[in-house]
C-alpha cells in the first residue's frame, strides 16, 4: 500500500518533468539530425513559464475548464497505472480524457480546431483497437489485467507478445503526436491545419494542454515499461533503458517520415493491429 | 396480479378507439400509464415480500389456450388481408405456415402439462423496463403527436389507433416476459410483430408501407423459427416449457429459437427492417424499436443462454452478434440522420448483447443484462430527445444540431446525457464492455475479441462527433422556439435522472438486481464483479462527475478576455463570417466527418448481409446434419 502511494506521488510530481525533459531531448536530437544546433534541453520548461505568464485571452469560457478536466482525468489514469490498478480501466479512462480534449477543441466553431478535433477522433479510432488488444495480451500472458500482477511475472511479457509490442510501437507514434501520424496537431506550425486542435488555445490553456501531453507521454512509456519488466530488480533498469531507446526511435521516425493521409493512417493502423496484434493474440489463446 | 398487468393496457387499448376528444385522450394516457406503473410496483412489492421466490403459475388453462389459438388465426387472417391488399406474397406464406404448424402441434402432440407463466428476477426486471420506460414513453407520446401532426400536415391523423397500438403492445410485452409456455410466448411474440408492422405503416406513405412489409416478413421468418422450435419440442421431447428447452439442450430447437431472437433484435442479416422502421413516428421507435420490442429478442436469447455455452449454436449466435456489433457501428459513422444513427447503434449494441448471450457463461450474461438495462434507458431517452428536436428545428439531421447547446439547451443536455450513457466511462456500457471483453478472452474466441476491439473504436467515433456537434459554441443564425411540451420534458427528465441514478448506484444495481438474475439462470452464487472493480468504478465516477464541476469553479475565477476565432481570413467580427479572397463576406459552415465513401451503407450493407447469411445457413446445415462440436 505504502509502495503504491509512493509510486503515485512520484508519478504526480515527476511525470511532467520527465515528459518535459524528454521533449527537450527530442528537440535537440531532431535539431542535430537536421544539422541545426537546437534549443537548450530545458526549453520546454521555459516555454511553459512563458505561456503561464501570458495575458488570459480565450475564444470562450469553457475551453479552460475542458482542458483542465483533460489534464486531471489523464493524471487519474496515470495514477491508476502507477498504483498497479486494472490496465483495461486505465485505457478506458485515457480515452475518456481524450474526449475532453476533443470537446475543448470543438467547443467553438473554429474551422481549424474543429478539423483537428475530427482528425483526433479518427486517430483514436485508429489506435484504440490495438491498445485494447495490448491489455488483452497482458491478461493472456499473466492471467490478470492488474498492473501489480503484471510486473511480478518471472519472465518479461514481451517474450509472449512481440507482435503486440511492434503494434504498440506503431500506434504510439499517434499518441506522441509524431510524424507520420501527427494529423490532428503537430509540434511544428506552418501546416495545412494551422495548429489543429490547439489552434484556439493560448496562454494558460495551452500550457495545461502541454503539461497533460507530458503526463500522457509518461503513461505511454509506462505501458511500454510493462512489456519488459519482470520480478527481478535488474529488469527494471533494462526496461527503463529500452523505453528510452524506443522513445529515441520515435524521434528518428518522426524525422525521416512525412505526414500521411488519414486513410493510410487508419487502414495502416488497423492492418498492423490485425496482423501483429490479432495473430499474437491468437497464438497466445491457443498456447496458454 | 398477473392478469391485471396484461388486462389493464389491453382494456385501455380498446378504450382509445372510443375516445375521439384529444384532451380526454391525453388524460386517459396519463392515468393509464400511472396505473400500469402502480400495478407493476404493487406486483413487485408483493413478489418481493413473498420471498422473491420463483413463481410457477397456471398449470390448467384450457380455455385461454383455445382463445390464443383463435388469436393466432385472427392474426393470420389480418396478415393475409393486408398482404393481399398491398399485393405481397411472402408474408402470407410465412404466416400460414407457422400458424398451421403451431395449431397442428397443439392438437396432435401429446405434451406434458406444466406451468404457463413464471415470475423470476429476469421477468421482474423486464416488467420494470416495460412499465416505466414504456409508461413514460406513452406520456411523451401525447405531447409529441400533437407536435408531429402540426408539422406533418400530409399525414392522416390516426392518433386513436396509434395509442391503441402502444397500449396493446405494452400488454403483449407483459405477456411475453411473464410466459413460460412456448405457445404462449409465441402468441405474444406474434402480436408484437404485427403491432410493429402496423406502427411502421402509420403514415401510409409508399416508403412506410414497403418498410413495414419488410419488417413483417423478417419478423415472421423469426416467428416461423419459433413455430418450428415448438413443433420439434412437442413432437420429440413432449414438452413446451422454455425451461425444459434449456435443460434438454437439443441443438435444433435452440437454433430455431435463436433465429427468432436474432430476427427480433434485428441482427444481421435481418438488420434492414429496423432501419426501415425509422419512418414511424418517434415514440414507436423509442418504445418498439429500441427500448422494449427488440429487447424481447435478446430476452429470449438470455433465457436460453445457459444452454448455448460452448456448443455450435452458441458459436453461431455469438459470431453473428459480434459481427453485427462491428458492422453496424461502422455503418453508423456514415449517417447524418440522427434516427438512422440511433438505429444503427441499437443494432450494434444488441449485437454485443447477442454475442454475450451466445457465449453463455455467467460473466457474459451478467454483461448482457447490464447492457440491456443501460441501453433501454439511454436509447429511449435519445429517441425522445431527437423526436423533440425534430419537432423544434424541423429537422433531425445531425448537421442542423450544430450548437444545439446554445439554441435549445435543455434538449441538448438530455441528448448529451444519453450519448454519454451510451459510451463514456463510467456509465454502465463501459463496465459491461470490460466484462464482456474479459469473458470473450476467457472463452478463447479470438474473433469476438477482435470484433469488440474494433467495434468499440468505431462506436466511439460516431458518438464523439455527434456530442462535439451538440456542444459547439455558435451564434445561431436564427432563433428557434422550443415547442417541446411539458409531458415530453417530464418523460425525458425521468429518463435522464434514472440514467444518472443508475450510474451513481451502479454497485447497488449490480448486487440487488443483476446478480440474482445470473444466479437464477446459472444456479450458483459467485460474484461476477469483484470489489476492486467496483472501487475502480468509484474512482471513475469521481473523475467524470466531480472533476469538470471543480474545474468549472476554478476556471471561473480566472478572468479571460474573449477574442474572435482564427479563420485564416479576416474574421468579420462575430465568428460567423469571414472575408474571402474576393474581399466578400462568406458564411462559415462546419460539417462533421462521415467517411461516406469508406464506411457508407452502400459499400458495407450487401457484403455484411452475405457474410451473416452464410454463417447462418452453414450453421443451420451443421446443426441439422447433427455435427457435434
Amino acid at each position: 500500500m505504502v509502495m503504491k502511494a509512493i509510486y503515485v506521488i512520484l508519478f504526480l510530481i515527476f511525470a511532467p518533468f520527465i515528459g518535459g525533459l524528454l521533449d527537450g531531448i527530442d528537440r535537440i536530437i531532431s535539431a542535430r539530425m537536421q544539422r541545426r544546433k537546437g534549443p537548450s534541453i530545458f526549453q520546454p520548461f521555459y516555454d511553459l513559464g512563458k505561456l503561464f505568464s501570458k495575458e488570459m485571452i480565450a475564444v470562450n469560457n469553457v475551453q479552460l475548464l475542458l482542458n483542465l478536466s483533460y489534464l486531471v482525468i489523464l493524471v487519474i489514469a496515470g495514477a491508476m497505472l502507477f498504483a498497479g490498478a486494472d490496465l483495461l480501466m486505465v485505457l478506458f479512462i485515457l480515452s475518456t480524457a481524450d474526449m475532453f480534449l476533443i470537446m475543448a477543441a470543438s467547443s467553438d466553431s473554429s474551422p481549424y480546431a474543429n478539423m483537428g478535433a475530427s482528425r483526433e477522433m479518427m486517430q483514436m479510432m485508429a489506435y484504440e483497437p490495438l491498445t485494447l488488444l495490448v491489455a488483452v495480451g497482458f491478461y493472456l500472458t499473466t492471467g490478470s489485467f492488474h498492473v501489480g500482477t503484471i510486473i511480478q511475472q518471472p519472465v518479461s511479457a514481451v517474450l509472449w507478445m512481440p507482435g503486440l509490442l511492434v503494434g504498440f510501437m506503431f500506434t504510439a507514434a499517434i499518441k506522441f503526436r509524431k510524424s507520420p501520424f501527427d494529423l490532428s496537431t503537430s509540434h511544428h506550425a506552418h501546416q495545412e491545419m494551422v495548429k489543429g486542435i490547439t489552434t484556439e488555445m493560448s496562454g494558460t490553456t495551452l500550457a495545461i494542454m502541454n503539461i497533460a501531453e507530458y503526463y500522457e507521454m509518461v503513461v505511454i512509456l509506462g505501458i511500454f515499461f510493462l512489456f519488459f519488466v519482470n520480478s527481478t530488480w535488474w529488469s527494471w533498469i533494462v526496461a527503463l533503458a529500452i523505453c528510452f531507446v524506443l522513445f529515441l526511435m520515435e524521434t528518428l521516425w518522426d524525422n525521416i517520415s512525412a505526414r500521411l493521409k488519414w486513410k493510410t493512417v487508419l487502414y495502416g493502423c488497423w492492418v498492423v493491429t490485425l496482423v501483429a496484434g490479432g495473430v499474437n493474440i491468437l497464438i497466445l489463446m491457443l498456447d496458454k | 396480479m398477473i392478469p391485471l398487468l396484461i388486462a389493464i393496457p389491453a382494456v385501455l387499448a380498446v378504450l382509445f378507439q372510443f375516445v375521439r376528444n384529444e384532451k380526454a385522450r391525453g388524460y386517459i394516457v396519463y392515468a393509464g400509464s400511472g396505473i400500469i406503473m402502480l400495478t407493476t410496483v404493487i406486483f413487485i412489492v408483493r413478489w418481493v415480500t413473498g420471498g422473491a421466490q420463483t413463481w410457477m403459475l397456471y398449470p390448467e388453462t384450457e380455455l385461454i389456450d383455445h382463445l390464443m389459438t383463435a388469436g393466432d388465426i385472427f392474426l393470420m387472417c389480418l396478415i393475409i388481408y393486408l398482404s393481399v391488399k398491398h399485393e405481397k406474397v411472402i408474408p402470407i406464406i410465412l404466416s400460414v405456415l407457422q400458424t398451421a404448424l403451431v395449431i397442428y402441434t397443439e392438437f396432435t402432440a401429446d405434451v406434458a402439462e406444466g406451468p404457463h407463466m413464471m415470475v423470476d428476477w429476469l421477468t421482474i426486471l423486464m416488467c420494470v423496463i416495460i412499465a416505466f420506460i414504456g409508461g413514460f414513453i406513452c406520456i411523451y407520446t401525447v405531447g409529441y403527436m400533437k407536435g408531429y401532426h402540426h408539422h406533418h400536415k400530409e399525414v392522416e391523423d390516426r392518433q386513436p389507433f396509434f395509442f391503441s397500438m402502444l397500449f396493446l403492445f405494452l400488454a403483449a410485452m407483459f405477456g411475453l416476459v411473464l410466459s413460460q409456455n412456448l405457445v404462449w410466448i409465441y402468441f405474444f411474440w406474434e402480436i408484437t410483430s404485427v403491432i410493429s408492422f402496423l406502427m411502421i405503416g402509420y403514415t401510409k406513405s409508399d416508403e412506410a408501407v414497403n418498410n413495414s412489409f419488410c419488417a413483417l416478413w423478417m419478423n415472421l421468418l423469426g416467428g416461423l423459427g419459433f413455430a418450428v422450435a415448438i413443433a420439434l419440442m412437442a413432437q420429440l421431447h413432449g414438452t413446451l416449457q422454455l425451461l425444459e428447452v434449456v435443460n434438454i439442450g437439443a441443438l435444433l430447437p435452440l437454433m430455431c429459437l435463436s433465429l427468432a431472437g436474432m430476427t427480433k433484435s434485428a441482427q444481421l442479416p435481418f438488420s434492414t427492417w429496423l432501419l426501415g422502421a425509422m419512418v414511424a413516428p418517434t415514440p414507436s421507435s423509442a418504445l418498439l424499436h429500441s427500448a422494449t420490442m427488440v429487447k424481447a429478442g435478446v430476452y429470449l436469447l438470455i433465457r436460453i443462454s445457459p444452454a448455448l455455452e460452448g456448443n455450435l449454436v452458441g458459436i453461431i449466435v455469438s459470431s453473428i452478434g459480434g459481427f453485427t456489433f462491428i458492422m453496424a457501428s461502422m455503418m453508423a459513422i456514415a449517417q447524418n440522420d440522427a434516427k438512422k444513427v440511433l438505429a444503427f447503434s441499437t443494432i450494434s449494441n444488441l449485437g454485443l448483447i447477442v454475442a454475450c448471450s451466445g457465449i453463455g457463461v455467467e460473466e457474459t450474461v451478467w454483461a448482457a443484462v447490464f447492457l440491456m438495462v443501460f441501453h433501454a434507458v439511454s436509447k429511449s431517452m435519445l429517441f425522445q430527445s431527437v423526436g423533440a428536436t425534430e419537432n423544434t428545428l424541423g429537422s433531425r439531421d445531425i448537421e442542423d444540431m450544430h450548437g444545439l447547446i446554445i439554441r435549445v439547451p435543455k434538449l441538448a443536455y438530455i441528448m448529451g446525457i444519453g450519448i454519454a450513457g451510451m459510451y463514456l466511462a463510467p456509465f454502465g456500457m463501459l463496465i459491461s464492455k470490460w466484462l464482456a471483453l474479459k469473458a470473450f478472452v476467457d472463452s478463447g474466441n479470438v474473433i469476438l475479441v477482435l470484433c469488440i476491439a474494433y467495434g468499440s473504436a468505431t462506436t466511439m467515433f460516431y458518438w464523439t462527433k455527434w456530442l462535439a456537434k451538440l456542444l459547439c459554441y455558435h451564434i445561431p443564425r436564427d432563433t428557434v422556439k422550443d415547442v417541446t411540451r411539458k409531458d415530453e420534458y417530464i418523460s425525458m427528465s425521468f429518463h435522464a435522472i434514472v440514467m444518472l441514478l443508475l450510474c451513481l448506484f451502479l454497485p447497488v444495481v449490480a448486487i440487488t438486481v443483476v446478480n440474482p438474475i445470473v444466479r437464477e439462470l446459472f444456479g450458483n452464487t459467485h460474484d461476477v464483479l469483484s470489489m476492486s472493480v467496483l472501487t475502480t468504478m468509484a474512482i471513475m465516477l469521481v473523475s467524470i462527475f466531480i472533476v469538470p464541476v471543480v474545474m468549472f469553479f476554478i476556471s471561473r475565477r480566472s478572468h479571460q478576455e474573449l477574442v474572435p476565432i482564427y479563420m485564416n481570413g479576416v474574421n468579420e467580427g462575430d465568428n460567423r463570417f469571414f472575408t474571402n479572397s474576393f474581399g466578400g463576406k462568406d458564411h462559415l459552415y462546419l460539417s462533421n466527418w462521415y467517411l461516406r465513401f469508406e464506411f457508407g451503407r452502400r459499400h458495407l450493407r450487401i457484403p455484411s448481409i452475405i457474410v451473416a447469411t452464410a454463417v447462418l445457413v452453414v450453421g443451420f446445415c451443421l446443426v441439422i446434419g447433427g455435427v457435434s462440436w
